[in-house]
C-alpha cells in the first residue's frame, strides 16, 4: 500500500482536517510537556478507577464527539442550503451522513449518558464505587479507542459511506471494497466490549451495592433507569456483536452471511441489525427519562408524581422494545401479517411513554417552579417529545410507513426523539449534576442564551422536515429539487442556531470555571432529594465515610427533615478502596492496534496486537491486587474539612 | 478479597481451553471435514449444547449457590432463553416470505412459491422474491 492510499487525498476540507488534528495533537503535546503534566495525566487519569473520574472522562469525550458531530452536521446543512456551490459532492456527502450518525449515537449519546450514570449512580444508591471499578475502567477505554479507530478513518483510509445502518449488499466487499467499513464495524466492536461491560457493572451495582434498608422501590428513578438501561444493554449488545463479526467476517475473510452471492442473505443484515438498534434507541432515552424525572421533581420540589408508576412504565417499555424491531423494514415485504404484529406493538410502546409524560406534568402541577437552566432543558422537552413520539406513532402505521419511509419525515421523527429526548436530557443532567462534577455551577444567565439559541434553533431546523419529507425529499440526498428549496434554507438556519447555543454553552463551561462562585454545601440546588447531595463538594474519593441506612424514598429530604447528615463520626472504619490500575489504558490500546490491523487486512498486526491483549488479560487474571485501606484519621480530616466541621 | 483467593483457577483455565477446543472442533467441522451438511449442522448443534453447559456450570455459578446465599438464576437463565427465542423464532418469522436463492427462476415460479406460501400477495406487485 503507497502512502498516498493510506491517508485520504484529494479533498481541501480533509487536507483542513488533516492540519487541524496535527496542530491539535501538537498542542496537547506541548503542553503536557511544558507545564509537566505527563505523570498528571497518568497517574490522576489514565490509570483510574475513580466513577466519578471515569464519568467526567466520558461527559468530555463525549462533548467533543458532540463538537465532532455537529461540525459534520453543519456541513450537511451547508451543502443543502446551497446545492449547487458543489460544497460537498455526492461521495463526500455519504461519508459525512455515515461518520454524523455514527458518531451521535454511539460515541456521543451512550458515553454521555453512562458518563452521568458514573457520576451519579453510586453516589445515588450510597455506595463507594461501581462493582467492578477495574472493569469499569476498562469499559472507558474500550469505548475511547473504539471512537479514536472510528474518528480517524476521514484522514486514514477514507471513512465508511453506507450509512449508520451500515446495510449490506451495499456495505459488503463487493460494493464498499476498502478499508471504509471496516473502520465501522471494528470501531463499534471494540467499543462495545466497554458498553456490555457497563452493562453488567451497573447492573450488579444497582442490585448488590445499595445502602443497608434501601429497597428496590427507595431507589432514585435515575437509578432505576439506569438498572433497566442496563438489563436493555445486556440483552441487546451481543446481536450487535454477533452481526458485526459476521459482516467482517464476510469482508475480510471472504464469507457468505449477508452477500448476494454463495447463499448468502443481505436483509438478515438488516433484521439483525434492528433486533440491536431497536432495543439502542431506548438505551439512550430511559437514562434520558430518568435524568427529566429527577430534574422536574427537585425544581418542583415535589415528590415525584406516580413514581410506580413510571418504574413498571420503563420496565414495560424496555419488554416491549425487544419485540417491535421489524418497524425499521416494514417496507422490506415481509407481507401484511407480518407487518401488522409489528405495526400493534410498536404503537403499544406509546401507551407506557404517554403514562410518563402524564406523570411528569402530573409533578408539575399546582408546584413551585425554580426556573433553572437545567429545569428549562426538562420543560422544554416534554413538549418537543411529544411532537416525536406522535409522528412515531404514525410511523408505526405499516401502510403509512410505505410513504414516510426513508424521506425527511422519518428524519425529523428521529431528531425529535433524538434531541429533544437524549440531547436535552444529557444537557439538563449536566448543568444540573455539574456543581457536584466540578465544585461551581455554570452560569444561569449564559446557560439560558445557550439554551434558548439551541431549543428554538432545534425546532427551526426540524420541524419544516417534516413537510420536506410529506413533500417527497428522500433522505441522505445532497442534492435537492427547487421545490425543497424554502423548508431547507429555513432547516439550515435553525442548524446554525444550535451551533451557535452550542459554542454559547462551551463559553459558559470556561466562563464559569473563572468566575461562578465556588460551592459550600453539597446539596447545591437546596433542593436535592436524594443521596448524590449528601455529600459533600468536592466529594471525597471514597464518596461516603459512613453510609446511612435508608428507609424512605427521596433520602436526603427525609435526612433534612431530621436534621442528620449521612456523617457519623463514631461510626467510622477503615475505608477498602481498589488501586489505580493502568492495564486497562495498556490493554485496549493493544487492542486498538489489533482492529487497526483488522480494519487494513494488515493480519501480522492484528493477531499481534491480539496476542498483547490477551497477554494482558492473562496478567490481569493471576493479579491478587487487593487494594488499600483509607485509615480512620485521613477520613476524620478529609470530612472535617469538606464539611467544614 | 480473601487470601484463599491465590491459588491458580483451575476450574476457568480447564473451561476455558475445553470452550476454544469446542470452538476449533466446530470450525474444523464446516471447513476443513467431508461430512454431510446434516451432520456438520447436527454435529455443531450438539457441540453448542456442550459449550453452553460449560458456560454454565464452569463460568456462570450455577453450581456455587450453596456456598453463596444465593440460589440458581433461574430468573436470568430464563430471560436469556425468552431472548434467545425472540431472535430465533422472531427471524425465521419475519424472515420467511418467499426469498429465495434460485436465481434462475422465472418470475413465473416465484409467484407460485409465494402462493404456495398462502399469502395474499396480489396487492404487495412484484418488487417481492428478489
Ligand atoms: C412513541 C415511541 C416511538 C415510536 C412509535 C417510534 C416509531 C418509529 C418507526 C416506525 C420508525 C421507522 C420509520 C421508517 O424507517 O420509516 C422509527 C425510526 C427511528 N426512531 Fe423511532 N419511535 C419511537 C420513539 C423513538 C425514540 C424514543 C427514539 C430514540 C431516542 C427513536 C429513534 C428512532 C431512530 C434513530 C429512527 C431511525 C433509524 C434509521 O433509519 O436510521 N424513536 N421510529
Ligand atoms: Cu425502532
Amino acid at each position: 500500500m503507497q502512502l498516498d492510499e493510506f491517508f485520504v487525498t484529494g479533498e481541501p476540507l480533509i487536507y483542513a482536517g488533516m492540519v487541524s488534528i496535527a496542530l491539535v495533537s501538537a498542542a496537547i503535546l506541548f503542553i503536557l510537556t511544558y507545564f509537566k503534566k505527563w505523570g498528571w495525566l497518568w497517574r490522576e487519569w489514565l490509570t483510574t478507577v475513580d466513577h466519578k473520574k471515569i464519568g467526567v472522562m466520558y461527559i468530555l469525550s463525549a462533548l467533543a464527539m458532540l463538537f465532532r458531530g455537529g461540525a459534520d452536521a453543519l456541513m450537511m446543512r451547508t451543502q443543502l442550503a446551497f446545492p449547487n456551490m458543489n460544497f460537498l459532492n455526492a461521495q463526500h456527502y455519504d461519508e459525512i451522513f455515515t461518520t454524523h450518525g455514527t458518531v451521535m449515537i454511539i460515541f456521543m449519546a451512550m458515553p454521555f449518558l453512562i458518563g452521568l450514570m458514573n457520576v451519579v449512580v453510586p453516589l445515588q444508591i450510597g455506595a463507594r464505587d461501581v462493582a467492578f471499578p477495574y472493569l469499569n475502567a476498562l469499559s472507558f477505554w474500550s469505548f475511547l479507542f473504539g471512537a479514536m479507530l472510528f474518528n480517524i478513518s476521514f484522514v486514514i483510509g477514507g471513512s465508511p459511506d453506507a450509512g449508520w445502518t451500515s446495510y449490506t449488499p451495499l456495505a459488503g466487499a463487493a460494493m464498499s471494497p476498502g478499508p471504509g467499513q471496516n473502520f465501522y464495524l471494528m470501531g463499534l466492536q471494540l467499543s462495545g466490549i466497554g458498553t456490555l461491560a457497563t452493562g453488567i457493572n451497573f447492573m450488579v451495582t444497582i442490585l448488590k451495592m445499595r445502602a443497608p434498608g434501601m429497597k428496590m422501590f427507595q431507589m432514585p428513578i435515575f437509578t432505576w433507569s439506569t438498572l433497566i438501561t442496563s438489563f436493555i444493554i445486556v440483552f441487546a449488545f451481543p446481536i450487535l456483536t454477533v452481526a458485526l463479526a459476521l459482516m467482517t467476517l464476510d469482508r475480510v475473510f471472504g464469507a457468505q452471511f449477508f452477500t448476494l452471492t454463495g447463499e448468502g442473505m443481505p436483509m438478515m443484515w438488516a433484521n439483525l441489525f434492528w433486533m440491536w438498534g431497536h432495543p439502542e434507541v431506548y438505551i439512550v432515552i430511559l437514562p434520558a427519562f430518568g435524568i427529566f424525572s429527577e430534574v422536574i421533581a427537585t425544581f418542583a420540589r415535589k415528590q415525584l408524581f406516580g413514581y410506580k408508576a413510571m418504574v413498571w412504565a420503563i420496565i414495560l417499555i424496555a419488554g416491549l422494545s425487544f419485540l417491535v424491531w421489524v418497524h425499521h423494514f416494514f417496507t422490506m415485504g415481509a407481507g401484511a401479517f407480518v407487518n401488522s404484529v409489528f405495526s400493534i406493538s410498536t404503537m403499544l410502546i406509546a401507551v407506557p411513554t404517554g403514562v410518563k409524560i402524564f406523570n411528569w406534568l402530573g409533578t408539575l402541577y399546582k408546584s413551585r417552579i425554580n426556573n433553572t437552566v437545567a429545569m428549562m432543558w426538562s420543560l422544554a422537552f416534554i413538549p418537543s417529545f411529544v411532537i416525536g413520539g406522535v409522528t412515531g406513532v404514525m410511523l408505526g402505521m405499516a401502510s403509512a410507513d410505505y410513504q414516510f419511509h426513508n424521506s425527511y419525515f422519518l428524519v425529523a421523527h428521529f431528531h425529535y426523539v433524538l434531541i429533544a429526548g437524549t440531547v436535552f436530557a444529557c444537557f439538563s443532567g449536566l448543568v444540573f449534576w455539574y456543581p457536584k462534577m466540578f465544585g461551581h455551577k455554570l452560569n444561569e444567565r449564559l446557560g439560558k442564551w445557550s439554551f434558548w439559541f439551541f431549543v428554538i434553533g432545534f425546532h427551526v431546523c426540524f420541524f419544516p422536515q417534516y413537510f420536506a419529507g410529506l413533500d417527497g425529499m428522500p433522505r441522505r440526498v445532497f442534492t435537492i429539487i427547487p421545490e425543497w428549496m424554502p423548508l431547507n434554507i429555513i432547516s439550515s438556519v435553525g442548524a446554525f442556531g444550535m451551533g451557535i447555543g452550542f459554542a454559547i454553552f462551551v463559553f459558559t463551561v470556561v466562563y464559569s470555571y473563572r468566575y461562578s462562585e465556588r460551592e459550600k454545601t453539597g446539596d447545591s440546588w437546596d433542593d436535592g432529594r436524594t443521596l448524590e447531595w449528601a455529600t459533600p463538594t468536592p466529594v471525597p474519593f471514597y464518596n461516603f465515610a459512613t453510609v446511612p441506612h435508608i428507609n424512605s424514598m427521596d433520602a436526603y429530604v427525609k435526612l433534612k427533615e431530621e436534621g442528620k447528615t449521612t456523617f457519623d463520626e463514631d461510626k467510622l472504619e477503615p475505608i477498602h478502596m481498589p488501586s489505580n490500575t493502568g492495564q486497562p489504558f495498556i490493554m485496549m490500546a493493544f487492542l486498538f492496534v489489533a482492529s487497526f490491523g483488522v480494519v487494513f487486512e494488515w493480519m501480522w498486526m492484528a493477531i499481534a496486537g491480539l496476542i498483547a491483549g490477551v497477554v494482558m488479560m492473562v496478567i490481569r487474571s493471576f493479579d491478587y491486587d487487593e487494594g488499600f485501606h483509607v485509615e480512620i484519621d485521613e477520613i476524620k480530616r478529609t470530612e472535617r474539612s469538606t464539611r467544614g466541621l | 478479597m480473601a487470601e484463599h483467593n491465590k491459588r491458580i483457577p483451575m476450574q476457568h483455565v480447564v473451561g476455558f481451553v475445553l470452550s476454544i477446543a469446542l470452538t476449533l472442533l466446530a470450525t474444523w467441522a464446516a471447513l476443513g471435514s467431508n461430512l454431510s451438511t446434516t451432520w456438520i449442522i447436527s454435529g455443531i448443534m450438539i457441540l453448542a449444547v456442550i459449550q453452553a453447559g460449560i458456560q454454565l456450570f464452569m463460568f456462570m455459578h450455577v453450581v456455587e449457590f450453596k456456598s453463596q446465599n444465593g440460589h440458581v438464576p433461574w430468573n436470568m437463565m430464563f430471560h436469556g432463553a425468552v431472548l434467545a427465542a425472540i431472535i430465533v423464532a422472531g427471524s425465521l418469522f419475519v424472515m420467511s416470505f418467499g426469498f429465495t436463492h434460485d436465481h434462475d427462476g422465472d418470475d413465473h415460479q416465484q409467484h407460485e412459491q409465494q402462493e404456495d406460501d398462502g399469502q395474499e400477495q396480489h396487492d404487495e406487485g412484484e418488487h417481492e422474491g428478489h
